[in-house]
Formats: structure tokens, C-alpha cells, sequence
């Protein structure tokens, strides 16, 4: 494993310039490394067809097992709508306190919304997904500061309206030295 | 000082259990899950959960029975009923028999969010009216703190200073001094005022008693225990609980005081989860803590535990430049609550009342206004109504020295050793008061 090495993990077609970003925003705010990965997975053995969507997590605890060994924290990266049992959508996933998340931009996008498609906007949200994702898997809880990356979204409104930095609160807690 | 929310899963589904575990512990929430109602059930046996979220259909006993069960265990519970098949009737149900909400799965995550959320501000509010239902008792005695006395000056100065820290305050003083409104003062002046204030009386109940009422109890603890009661130490969790009479204790509750006071966690009676509690510590006694201390009926350590500062509250005959000042005090309560117009005193009245010694002090001249109000001429308080005999008769047994003795310091204490002033109320030269002084080697309080 590579000391404090963050993994983006792309399934799915992403632009290298679009992941770039990413990990450039994620190296800005976690202050680690950031190498930008791609693979593939047979994503029907998630598929649910009753609900026509991916079950997260199942996914998460797969991608977990098969590359969270090779980096201190690792993020799967999906295009797809995913799910966990109890809710209807969901646009990310974490282990709390674990290494590995994912986050999905299906339903980050403007046109699902019948909105015009606007790209900067949804790599804007992605970003903040991916930071608020990972920031669950540095032992990150919901905050309640407005703004903050960490605040809980449900609605892409919600998205829109936080920042995809840390609050005060939230970095001083990253940064609080854990027992593990 | 905000408390976090805690929350039980009951769903036999893994998938369901695990993911409402993650999402609410991402939230910032306690949670727990339980696979079915009898699991369940026996959770909120041995620990309380703010919220439950229950499944409708489970094997063994349905979603409805449960929270049946739960509300006769604890009735204030939040139960919201969460179903794979919406239908009219069975929410229906559920909302009469007392859920708080009904949500259907799988739920919009926002849906989830607001539910949580108004739970969330139902529990606030209960608290909220409780701690301000305490707060307005807590007030309205502390308004019972009367005087101008250098003596009561200097312990509300102690109050003032003692409030802001979280240290543990032993309270000393005669029976009837005032020591349960010392105690609401500091807590209506600290930051914890918000949070309730829990007195609990040690003398007046027996150890098991105070045992449960200190720690509370689980159903079926001992005969009689019918629900789950919280104890006083739960209660009082973000505030102040004051231990009146602490010296009357057992060595047996000496020893679970200390342990709780040392580990702010402790167990019901019948009970096995450990229960945390974010209290400040009161005590107030009438003895010498630290006499019983030598003669080892009252614990060394419990003792330096709980006496981190010890506040003296003066006995009436201290201060008696305050009894007009009560009187006048008690007089406006008792007229008003009885919704009579006020009555006077007269001069004679008051004055043998300044020279009375007042044994039961503030408590004994509050009940002798109170009752000359009700058996007076509804005008004015005379001498014939006060049952102020008493002082002389006891010194019946007294010889004329003791009664002289006591008499002349009851006066220079009355004027604060102002020599003259002494004197001419006791209608004699200041060379005869000064022999009187000499002959019974009387000394002012504080005075070398």
C-alpha cells in the first residue's frame, strides 16, 4: 500500500481532463497524493431489475476487497443510478472510518432534471461528492455548518448550495490526530 | 451541552438494518439495530432510545404489537413505522395506536431526512418544556434569598463565583438556613442552568429507595417496579443534582456515590447497560462532614470528592439586621397567596422578633408570619400573635448569668459590637456593658 495515496478509481467512460480536475480539487483539499486509476467491472452482477438501479452496497464492499489493499483511501468513480435497500437513490457511498467510497454523478446531472446539460456544473457537484465521500472515510460525520463539504445533501439543490471545502470544525477534525 | 439523538433499527432484513445503521451514523447519530421485536424489546429494557424505526411485518411479533410494548414501556417514545406496502388502513392503525409517523419503503432519502428531522424537534421541544418548567420553580426560589447583611453579601458572593466552574459544592448550615436556595442559585447562574435542576432529600428515604431513585430502575427490579423509571442521576444529565442531607447516607451508597462521581456512569437497578450522565454535583448537610469524617461513619474520599468548595450559610441570629427585611418579604407572599390585603407589623412585634434566637431559623420566622396572617386581626401582626414564648421558657432551665449571657450577646450581634448603640438599647452605661463582656468572656464573631 502507498502511504497517504489517494486512488480515483474511474468504472465507466470519464474524460482524463474531467478526472483531472477531480483529483486536483480532492489533492487541494485533503492535502495527499492523488493518482487517477481506471477498470473494469461486470456492473450486471449489480443490477437490480425490479428497481432498475446498482446496488451500492454491495458495490462498495466489492470494490473495497478488490483495490482498497493497494491505497490508503480509494474512490470508485460510476456513471450509474445507485441504490441502497432502504432508499430510493443515493449519489454516493463510504465505509465510516474505512477506506473506501464511491460516488456516482447519474443523478448529479442537470438533464435528468429537464434542465439544459451544463457540464462545469456537474463536474462542480462530482467534485463535491467525491470530497464528502471521502471525507466519510477520514471518520467525517454530517455537518451542520452551511457550506461546508460535509453538509448532507439529498437534493442536487443541496449540492449546489455547500462549497467543496471543509468547515473549521470539520478540519480541525480531520486533523485531530485518531487512535486506530 | 446538546445531547445526541439516539436511534433503534428493527428490521429483519440485513440489507435494511445495515444501510439506516450507516446513513444515520453518518448523521452524527447513536444507533443500534435489532433483528426483531423481541430483541428489540429487550434493548429498551436495559437502555432508552429516543427514536425507534420499526418494520410493520416481522416474524414472531408485527411492528403494531411492538410498539404497543415500547409505549407501555415508556410512553414519550418516538415509534415511526416503516412499511414495503402502503396502505391506508394499517397507517391508520399505526397513527392511533400512537406511532408518530408511517414511511414506506424504500424512502426518498429527503423524506427520511425530514422525518428524522421532526422527530428529532418533538424530542427538543419535550426537553425544552421540561427544563423550562424547572427553570420557572428554580426562579421563583431563588427569589426567596432576602437580606442585606454583610454575612448574606458574602455567600451570595461565593454563589456568584462558584456558579461559572462545574466544581462540586458542599453546602453547610443549620436546619432552615436556606441551603436547598443556595443551591438553585448557583444553578440558575451557571451555564447549565438550561438543563434541569434534580433534588433528591437522602435523609427521607431508605437506601434501597435512594438507590433506586438515584440510579432508577428496570420493570421487574424488585415487586412493584412496573415500568422503567429513570433515576435522578439520568434526569439531571446537562444539569445540577443537589443531595440534600448528605450525611445521613450508608456506607454502602457512600461507596456508589464516590464510584459515580468518579466515572459520571452508573448501571440501573436491575439493569446491565451502563448509563452515562453529564452532571454538576450539590450537597448540603446540617453536621460536621468533617467530624463524621474522623469518627469514620461519613468516607475520607467521598468527602474530598465533594468538598471542593464548601459554602457556609449563617444562622438567622447572624444576621438579624434581615429578619425585618423577611419579615416584610414573608408578609407580601402569604398576603398575596391568600389574596388578602397586607397587614403591618408592629414596632414591639418586630423587635422582640430581631432578639429572638430563632433555632429553626429562616424556615421558623416564615412559618410564624405565615401563621400570624392566618390568625391575626387581618390588620396587623402583634407580639400576641408570634409564638415567640418559646426562647424564654427553654431558659427555664438556664440560670439568670445565662440568660443575661445570651441576652447581651444577642444584642452587641444585633448591632454589630457597635458599643454605644448596644448599650443604649440595653438601657446601661457603656463601662456596665464592657464589665458584661469581660464577666462572660464574650468575643465578636471573627474577632481574635
Amino acid at each position: 500500500m502507498t502511504p497517504q495515496q489517494i486512488t480515483l478509481i474511474s468504472f465507466g467512460h470519464f474524460e482524463r481532463e474531467f478526472l483531472e480536475r477531480i483529483a486536483e480539487s480532492v489533492k487541494h483539499e485533503y492535502g495527499h497524493e492523488v493518482v487517477i486509476d481506471e477498470k473494469r467491472l461486470d456492473l450486471s452482477l449489480f443490477y437490480d431489475p425490479a428497481r432498475k438501479q446498482y446496488d451500492g452496497n454491495n458495490l462498495l464492499k466489492e470494490i473495497d476487497s478488490l483495490y482498497a489493499s493497494e491505497s490508503f483511501k480509494t474512490v470508485g468513480m460510476f456513471r450509474v443510478d445507485l441504490f441502497i435497500p432502504i432508499l430510493t437513490y443515493i449519489y454516493g457511498q463510504a465505509f465510516l472510518n474505512g477506506r473506501t467510497a464511491i460516488a456516482s454523478l447519474f443523478r448529479l446531472n442537470n438533464e435528468r432534471y429537464g434542465m439544459t446539460a451544463d457540464d462545469k456544473l456537474l463536474l462542480d457537484r462530482f467534485i463535491k461528492e467525491v470530497i464528502h465521500e471521502l471525507g466519510h472515510t477520514f471518520g467525517l460525520k454530517h455537518c451542520h455548518v452551511p457550506g461546508c463539504v460535509m453538509a448532507s445533501s439529498t437534493y442536487v439543490e443541496d449540492v449546489d448550495q455547500k462549497s467543496r471545502e471543509l468547515c473549521h470544525k470539520c478540519r480541525m477534525e480531520l486533523e485531530t490526530p485518531k487512535d486506530i | 451541552m446538546s445531547r445526541k439523538i439516539s436511534i433503534l433499527i428493527v428490521d429483519d432484513e440485513p440489507s435494511v438494518r445495515e444501510s439506516l445503521y450507516s446513513w444515520f451514523i453518518e448523521d452524527g447519530y447513536v444507533v443500534d439495530v435489532a433483528e426483531n421485536a423481541k430483541k428489540a424489546l429487550a434493548l429498551l429494557e436495559t437502555g432508552s432510545f429516543d427514536i425507534i424505526l420499526a418494520d410493520i411485518k416481522m416474524p414472531g411479533m408485527d411492528g403494531l404489537e411492538m410498539q404497543r410494548r415500547i409505549k407501555a414501556l415508556n410512553k414519550d417514545s418516538i415509534v415511526i413505522i416503516m412499511t414495503a406496502f402502503a396502505s391506508v388502513e394499517t397507517a391508520v392503525r399505526a397513527l392511533k395506536d400512537g406511532a408518530f409517523d408511517y414511511i414506506t419503503k424504500p424512502f426518498d432519502p429527503d423524506d427520511l431526512s425530514h422525518l428524522i428531522r421532526n422527530a428529532t424537534k418533538q424530542i427538543n421541544l419535550q426537553t425544552e418544556n421540561e427544563v423550562l418548567k424547572e427553570k420557572v420553580s428554580s426562579l421563583e426560589n431563588v427569589e426567596d434569598l432576602i437580606g442585606n447583611s454583610d454575612a448574606l453579601k458574602k455567600v451570595l458572593k461565593q454563589v456568584e463565583s462558584v456558579a461559572q466552574s462545574n466544581s462540586s459544592v458542599i453546602i453547610t448550615g443549620e436546619s432552615g438556613t436556606g441551603k436547598e436556595l443556595i443551591a438553585r442559585a448557583i444553578h440558575s447562574n451557571s451555564p447549565r442552568k438550561f438543563f434541569p435542576l434534580v433534588s433528591v432529600h437522602c435523609g427521607a428515604l431508605t437506601e434501597s429507595l435512594l438507590e433506586s431513585e438515584l440510579f432508577g430502575h428496570e420493570k421487574g427490579a424488585f415487586t412493584g417496579a412496573m415500568y422503567n423509571r429513570k433515576g435522578r442521576f439520568e434526569m439531571a444529565d446537562g444539569g445540577t443534582i443537589f443531595l440534600d442531607e448528605i450525611a445521613t447516607i450508608s456506607p454502602k451508597m457512600q461507596v456508589e456515590l464516590l464510584r459515580v462521581l468518579e466515572s459520571k456512569t452508573f448501571v440501573r437497578v436491575g439493569g446491565n447497560k451502563e448509563i452515562s450522565s453529564d452532571f454538576r454535583v450539590i450537597c448540603a448537610t446540617n453536621r460536621d462532614l468533617k467530624k463524621l469524617v474522623e469518627n469514620g461513619t461519613f468516607r475520607e474520599d467521598l468527602f474530598y470528592r465533594l468538598n471542593v468548595v464548601n459554602i457556609e450559610v449563617p444562622p438567622l441570629r447572624e444576621r438579624t439586621e434581615d429578619i425585618a427585611l423577611l419579615v416584610d418579604y414573608f408578609i407580601t407572599k402569604y398576603c398575596t397567596s391568600m389574596s388578602r390585603d397586607l397587614v403591618k407589623i408592629d414596632a414591639a412585634a418586630l423587635r422582640r422578633l430581631e432578639e429572638f434566637e430563632f433555632p429553626g431559623n429562616v424556615r421558623e420566622l416564615e412559618n410564624m408570619i405565615e401563621r400570624a396572617i392566618v390568625t391575626g386581626n387581618g390588620k396587623e401582626i402583634h407580639l400576641k400573635d408570634l409564638p415567640l414564648g418559646k426562647d424564654i421558657v427553654n431558659s427555664a432551665v438556664e440560670s439568670l448569668d445565662d440568660l443575661e449571657n445570651k441576652h447581651v450577646l444577642q444584642i452587641l450581634n444585633k448591632y454589630g459590637w457597635n458599643i454605644s448603640r448596644a448599650a443604649q438599647a440595653l438601657k446601661v452605661d457603656r463601662v456596665t456593658l464592657y464589665s458584661k463582656i469581660k464577666k462572660y468572656g464574650l468575643k465578636q464573631p471573627g474577632k481574635k
